[in-house]
């Protein structure tokens, strides 16, 4: 739609569109130089997604995909159940009833463990789309 | 003294090594240093042919590396500079015919002989890209305003940094009528993007393409705008602080660059 | 292997006819290989045939953003060599011209990493599903040159009218061997130069090359906006340098009969005197 707009109007000078260009496919570029960045990057990540619902290790996945104007982060973090652990303090709210479909609370780790062998993936494989590494606007020009 | 080893490189063919290589070279010769410039592009050389001396070649690198002469053999003294002399490449054999440390070796025996050891390194971040860097301390990347010319050096620069090669940049070809159109990237637009020192910069000129023709360095011709403009890189390499000339001659370009300009 | 097989008995389907493979290559970097296998493809695909652009410069990779599909790109040669991904997985449909694609060199490898056999059968492969696979060719002589080369019948040898290119241009249709088809593309001619004799002419270079001459295309600054804008020049009506570029897919398909135009200096020549001494070239 952006190309679309950007061709019709015709005001951007191909400089202008060569920079830009050249400034997400330099990145794209990088990030797939870096696979120790990407693999430290995906280790914290679980680390982080781990302290609220435990993930499949093993199948969890991330990788960065140039689209038009950015270039994004994709992370494919299959859950297994949520955390046996206390909940923090629900909100000073009307509390809503148990969902049906509520993620069973086990007690201890091998519990849980063992009742995510028997259950299927409490969600489906998530998409989760991360922070946009976008690109910083245009330096002042030459 | 040993010499300073210095490779320019680029990534994407047909920027300008070779000439720059070459000029860069005479230039630093015309001020009295002692250079040899050598040529790794094995199996398609010119920087014999770009300075004129392609009829004088009697051994080249292979043949040095192979043992069947002597390195002093091999050089070619230029007759226009008397502190400049070329190590040319073979041109029937491929990048293969030599190691890295083979090459290395070969640029440490030419570092007792001068001041600057000029590496012109072939396209591509292959072998002969290897070898090339394998002998030098230093990096001159160059490269156009063009999108993938751009990619190609930021490709080139990651490796040289892999090696921690300090790296300064010549960016070549420019244009100012395009630059002020918007028609091109500015000098600011591609140090930004590569992120490097910047050692000159050299407005595309077809004075370049005659005197390629005439293997002749421009630094030969009185009065040359390019001449100017590399002598000025050699004092830069040098060490000494020279500004980027300001191309605002009446009648001729306009506003180019921000804060820098040629030269 | 398979000794005791059964008999074919369903008659056998007409063979598939193969599509052409052509490599662009020229030895020297920078004379406009990528920009010629981007243009002349587009300019074929825009006819209607099938062509798909392989680009071969594995580590160095341009063809993508020349043609403006740097953002779609998602698997590359390597993948489909090294079978993570298939060949539909990796071809990336052309934003404009519905008939083309492109199938992307690895970023992130090398050269060396492409077993040469797997090249020609992946070529091979192609040609059985496009009227068109057009190589672009890495500059130098070595394994991408090989690789690039394996599949491919016919040749684009493209020169610019620099010593140095002629020289790397002579050195490689030496390496080419045998093929159906060697032709020649002059690139960035300047006219004006020529009349001036300081560039040599398309005389000069074939006479050195002596190949059939497919085209000529001037030195142009609308081809560097083409690039920056990631649209092939070839697409645009208004441009002779685009009417150029068909002229050539059109003499490559058999559909344009005429001789390749060598352009001649514009009319209103800005006379500047130069002062150099020497023999001209």
């Amino acid at each position: 739609m952006i190309d679309f707009l950007k061709k019709f109007f015709k005001s951007e000078p191909s400089g202008v569109t060569a920079r830009e260009r050249l400034r997400l496919v330099l990145l794209s570029d990088h990030l797939s130089l870096a696979p120790d960045v990407v693999e430290s990057l995906r280790a914290d990540l679980i680390a982080v997604i781990s302290k609220y619902v435990e993930v499949d290790e093993a199948h969890c996945d991330v990788t960065f995909e140039q689209q038009d104007s950015a270039v994004a982060m994709l992370a494919n973090i299959p859950i297994l159940s949520m955390r046996s652990r206390p909940m923090p303090p629900p909100p000073p709210a009307p509390s809503s009833p148990p969902t049906p479909d509520a993620p069973h609370m086990g007690g201890a780790a091998t519990a849980s463990a063992s009742v995510a062998a028997e259950l299927p993936a409490i969600a489906p494989k998530r998409r989760r789309r991360k922070r946009r590494a976008s690109q910083n606007p245009a330096p002042a020009a030459g | 003294m040993s010499a300073r080893r210095i490779v320019l490189t680029s990534g994407k063919g047909g920027v300008g090594k070779t000439t720059t290589t070459a000029n860069l070279g005479a230039a630093l010769a015309k001020r009295g240093k002692r250079v040899v410039l050598v040529d790794a592009d094995i199996g398609l050389r010119n920087l014999d042919l770009v300075l004129g001396v392609e009829k004088r070649i009697v051994f080249d690198l292979v043949e040095v590396v192979e043992g069947r002469c002597q390195l002093r053999q091999a050089l070619i003294k230029d007759k226009r500079f008397e502190s400049l002399s070329i190590l040319p490449a073979s041109q029937t054999r491929d990048k293969t015919a030599v190691s890295e440390l083979q090459f290395a070796q070969v640029i440490d025996g030419l570092t007792e002989l001068c001041d600057y050891v000029l590496i012109d390194c072939p396209a591509g971040i292959e072998h002969g890209f290897r070898n090339a860097i394998a002998g030098a301390a230093e990096a001159i990347v160059v490269t156009t305003p063009e999108v993938s010319a751009i990619r190609d050096a930021d490709r080139v620069i990651g490796k040289l940094h892999e090696r921690g090669l300090p790296i300064r940049l010549v960016i070549n070809r420019i244009r100012p009528e395009m630059v002020r159109s918007g028609d091109m990237m500015s000098v600011d637009d591609v140090c930004d993007i590569l992120s490097a020192e910047l050692l000159g910069i050299v407005p595309d000129d077809e004075e370049i393409i005659d005197t390629t023709n005439r293997g002749e360095p421009v630094v030969l011709t009185p009065d040359s705008r390019l001449g100017a403009i590399y002598e000025k890189i050699a004092r830069r390499l040098d060490g000494e602080i020279v500004p980027f000339t300001s191309l605002n001659a009446p009648g001729f370009f306009g506003r180019l660059f921000g804060q820098k300009k040629a030269g | 292997m398979h000794e005791l097989q059964q008999p074919q008995v369903a008659p056998v389907a007409p063979p598939v006819p193969r599509g052409r493979a052509i490599v662009v290559t020229s030895g020297k970097g920078g004379v406009g290989k990528t920009t010629t296998t981007a243009n002349v493809g587009a300019a074929l695909a825009r006819t209607g045939a099938r062509v798909v652009l392989v680009d071969a410069d594995v580590g160095l990779r341009n063809l993508d953003i020349v043609m403006g599909l740097e953002a779609r790109v998602r698997s590359h040669i390597l993948d489909v060599l090294e079978e993570r991904a298939t060949i539909e997985d990796a071809l990336v449909a052309d934003k404009r011209v519905p008939t083309l694609r492109l199938l992307a060199a690895a970023q992130t490898r090398e050269k060396d990493d492409v077993d040469t056999e797997g090249m020609r059968k992946l070529i091979e492969s192609l040609r059985e599903r496009f009227d068109y696979v057009l190589i672009d060719c890495p500059a130098g002589i070595e394994k991408g040159f090989q690789n690039a080369i394996v599949g491919a019948d016919e040749a684009i040898i493209v020169c610019t009218p620099e010593v140095s290119a002629v020289r790397d241009a002579d050195r490689v249709v030496g390496l080419l061997g045998n093929r159906t088809s060697v032709k020649l593309i002059v690139n960035r001619l300047r006219p004006a130069l020529v009349r001036k004799g300081k560039m040599l002419s398309v005389e000069d270079v074939n006479a050195i090359l002596r190949l059939p001459l497919l085209g000529v295309i001037t030195d142009e600054p609308g081809v560097i906006i083409s690039t920056n804008n990631g649209e092939p020049i070839a697409l645009d009506d208004t441009s002779p340098t685009g009417a150029a570029y068909r002229a050539i897919a059109g003499r490559i398909a058999g559909t344009d009969a005429s001789a390749p135009e060598i352009p001649q200096e514009p009319s209103l020549l800005k006379k500047f005197g130069s002062l150099f001494g020497g023999r001209n070239a």
